[in-house]
């Protein structure tokens, strides 16, 4: 295979694609790889991989095991034997995790919808050069991000408004990101004008173009925005720990503390937990899955807009 | 109505003939159009009548029909605008509370309770000052930082590097795929993983332990916990922060390269001349942002080893003010301690700019 490809590109035959997993043709004036520093630069990146995977492996694996596997390997389990699927059956039949996992989807479903549509509006209004004010306003924005409130004023003001105890906490006051709100606007900003002001002329709002063309044609940016705040919401505690009082509202992150880091027993298991079947290590491993599964099934998928969501917004005023 | 053809930008409205500088399609579509274009010269004549004439003859508009042109753009971004002014600018006036000796239960309402505590000046501040506790935390804080420079800073560039010299499209995007996955976990993920590698139960711990060594528990020593929070912060973020370099890197042009490879240079003179050159403002940029946010060393994740680790090894600023305001109800105490933090912290983004400009490379905002 390589010896096909090593050839100089003007002598390999033309429009044939190349595997993926191949090389593509080397320019003509680069030096032929060493092979040691092939080795050496695929060693290295295994071990990165290796290093961010193998710790995953050991909780999923563990997750998987039964009560006697995992006594028998006196704890974390690295080489599976056989697949059981008991402690996702327990935390999922009723009882507190399977009630903060519900909780925590709710909020990360309706903050994302709501900061998306604020972000999103917002970016739009700031979008179109020469817009009346529209300079002030950005200013107001970027000034939040040199100085920060403090988290004690934050705190009496969460509390002033009577949003201790309800999900709003959750949601309101880490609603909108400025950052994100530059990136949704630097890359509306580079949508064709002429392709709007026709719209314009064909009658179009400001409403319906941002509906109908602006956001059609921003997808891959949404998108990776949308799971900057859906992983924001996912991933809080902070919040819910000073806000919330109520242990039944607490959402899976707050749970997973308690259970993994502090060891508690969960409320609402069956018995099963201490005489039967299921590990209690199994349990905590499986919660810790729970919380892996979304971000680790989504994030790939919107992987390849990373780098233009990352970069239409570097942050200049 | 809101459908109205009034042009937006004076680019916009002009016609080739006006000036012969629109008509080359660029200008109107650059954000930033310098200010003494169109900016203060509006400002400075919108109150002379005869200046307004001039305007309306070149394509300048009153405000009374720019607001009703652009209404609805001011409209969509008023629910953003609110929530930033309530919950960033509102607390940014209740940090009044760090001269107060405030005292929540004056009011039935925690925060009208701010109106009426009492005046005590910087009475606050000198509590602090003398605190060993305070000092300390500076310390942490600080160590932490100088840590997460050395240990951290350079991996996302030299893994920048080795992603990018990797020319197989598949391979590339699967390592790519792998590195970025931890950014999106939790700390409350990263640390509990953490645990069952380095814990007390953890893997190693129950390896040793199977050959007869005992007491391996890295989470809760308070001597190596500085490089453990700094590995926690390789193993979460380290990944996500090549693709800012990645982007520099494939932006530079292979002609650069091939000439370079003319007139002889090697693999490695390239990556020095050429590779590492085109690096250099992006490297400049995130470390003005890193030195600009020193004081900022990872609130949550130190949080959540607080209890295990002991308070001495694990306190930082943030969490000082957490504790002394939110467990202890020591409210002015603590915002008075913030309010350290936001002047220091803001003096380091100007200074870290400052002297970003004074190398030649721009800073987060330009000159």
């Amino acid at each position: 295979m390589s010896a096909v490809l090593d050839k100089p590109a003007d002598e390999r035959p033309a429009a044939k694609k190349p595997s993926p997993w191949a090389a593509p043709p080397r320019p003509v004036w680069e030096e032929e790889p060493a092979k040691a520093g092939l080795a050496g630069k695929g060693l290295v990146l295994s071990l990165a991989c290796l290093a961010i995977l193998f710790p995953l492996w050991i909780v999923i694996v563990t997750s998987l095991q039964s009560k006697k596997t995992i006594d028998e390997a006196g704890g974390l389990v690295v080489i599976p034997k056989g697949i059981t699927f008991v402690a996702y059956q327990e935390l999922l039949s009723g009882g507190q995790v399977q009630r903060a996992a519900l909780v925590s989807v709710g909020v990360t479903v309706v903050g994302t919808l709501f900061s998306m549509a604020v972000s999103v509006l917002c970016a739009y209004g700031l979008s179109r050069s020469g817009s009346l004010a529209h300079r002030g306003i950005l200013m107001t924005l970027l000034a939040t991000m040199f100085f920060g409130a403090g988290l004690i004023p934050t705190y009496l003001l969460v509390q002033g408004l009577g949003m201790t105890d309800t999900y709003l906490a959750l949601i309101l006051p880490s609603a909108v990101s400025v950052f994100n709100i530059l990136v949704l606007r630097a890359f509306f900003m580079g949508i064709s004008q002429e392709l709007i002001d026709s719209a314009r002329i064909d009658g179009a709002g400001d409403w319906r173009i941002l509906w109908k063309i602006v956001m059609p044609l921003s997808r891959a940016v949404l998108a990776v925005i949308a799971l900057f705040y859906a992983v924001g919401y996912w991933s809080a505690w902070f919040n819910a720990s000073i806000y919330l009082t109520d242990q039944d509202m607490m959402p899976l992150q707050n749970v997973m503390i308690q259970l993994v880091q502090k060891q508690e027993r969960p409320v609402g298991l069956s018995a099963q937990v201490n005489t039967g079947e299921l590990s209690a290590l199994a349990l905590q491993m499986a919660v810790m899955v729970l919380a892996l599964i979304p971000v680790a099934v989504l994030s790939p998928f919107v992987q390849r807009h990373f780098k233009k969501g990352m970069l239409t917004g570097a942050v200049k005023g | 109505m809101s459908h109205s053809t009034v042009p937006r930008s004076r680019a916009e409205a002009k016609t080739p003939a006006e000036d012969p500088a629109a008509s080359d399609g660029a200008g109107h579509r650059s954000r930033f159009r310098p200010r003494s274009r169109s900016g203060s010269r509006s400002g400075s004549r919108s109150g002379s009548r005869s200046g307004s004439r001039e305007d309306k003859r070149r394509g300048k508009l009153s405000v009374r029909i720019r607001f009703k042109r652009d209404r609805t753009l001011i409209l969509m971004t008023l629910p953003a605008v609110l929530l930033i002014l309530v919950f960033n600018y509102v607390p940014i006036l209740g940090n009044v509370v760090a001269f107060q000796d405030y005292d929540p239960y004056l009011s039935e309402n925690g925060f009208v309770a701010i109106f009426q505590s009492p005046w005590i000046g910087f009475e606050q501040f000198e509590r602090i000052f003398a605190d060993s506790g305070f000092w300390h935390a500076v310390q942490n804080t600080f160590v932490l930082f100088f840590l997460q420079l050395v240990l951290f800073f350079p991996i996302p560039i030299l893994l920048a590097l080795l992603i990018n010299s990797v020319v197989r499209p598949r391979v590339r995007a699967l390592a790519q795929a792998i590195m970025y996955l931890p950014h999106f976990f939790s700390w409350v993920l990263v640390v509990t993983v953490f645990m069952q590698i380095f814990g007390g139960a953890g893997i190693i711990a129950q390896t040793l332990r199977q050959h007869g060594y005992e007491g391996f528990d890295l989470m809760t020593n308070p001597e190596t916990f500085k490089y453990l929070v700094t590995l926690e912060m390789v193993w979460k973020d380290a990944g996500w922060g090549i693709i800012v370099f990645l982007a520099a890197l494939s932006s530079v042009s292979n002609d650069l390269y091939e000439a370079a490879a003319m007139d002889g240079a090697g693999r490695w003179r390239r990556m020095w001349h050429i590779t590492l050159p085109a690096l250099r403002p992006v490297i400049a940029l995130l470390l003005v942002l890193r030195v600009g946010d020193a004081l900022t060393v990872g609130f949550e994740q130190l949080l959540l080893q607080r209890q295990a680790v002991g308070v001495a090894a694990s306190d930082v600023l943030d969490t000082y003010v957490w504790w002394n305001g939110i467990r202890n109800q020591d409210f002015s105490y603590a915002a008075a301690a913030g309010l350290i933090k936001g002047f220091v912290g803001l003096a380091l983004v100007l200074t870290a700019n400052k002297v970003a400009h004074l190398m030649g490379e721009q800073g987060v905002y330009k000159k």
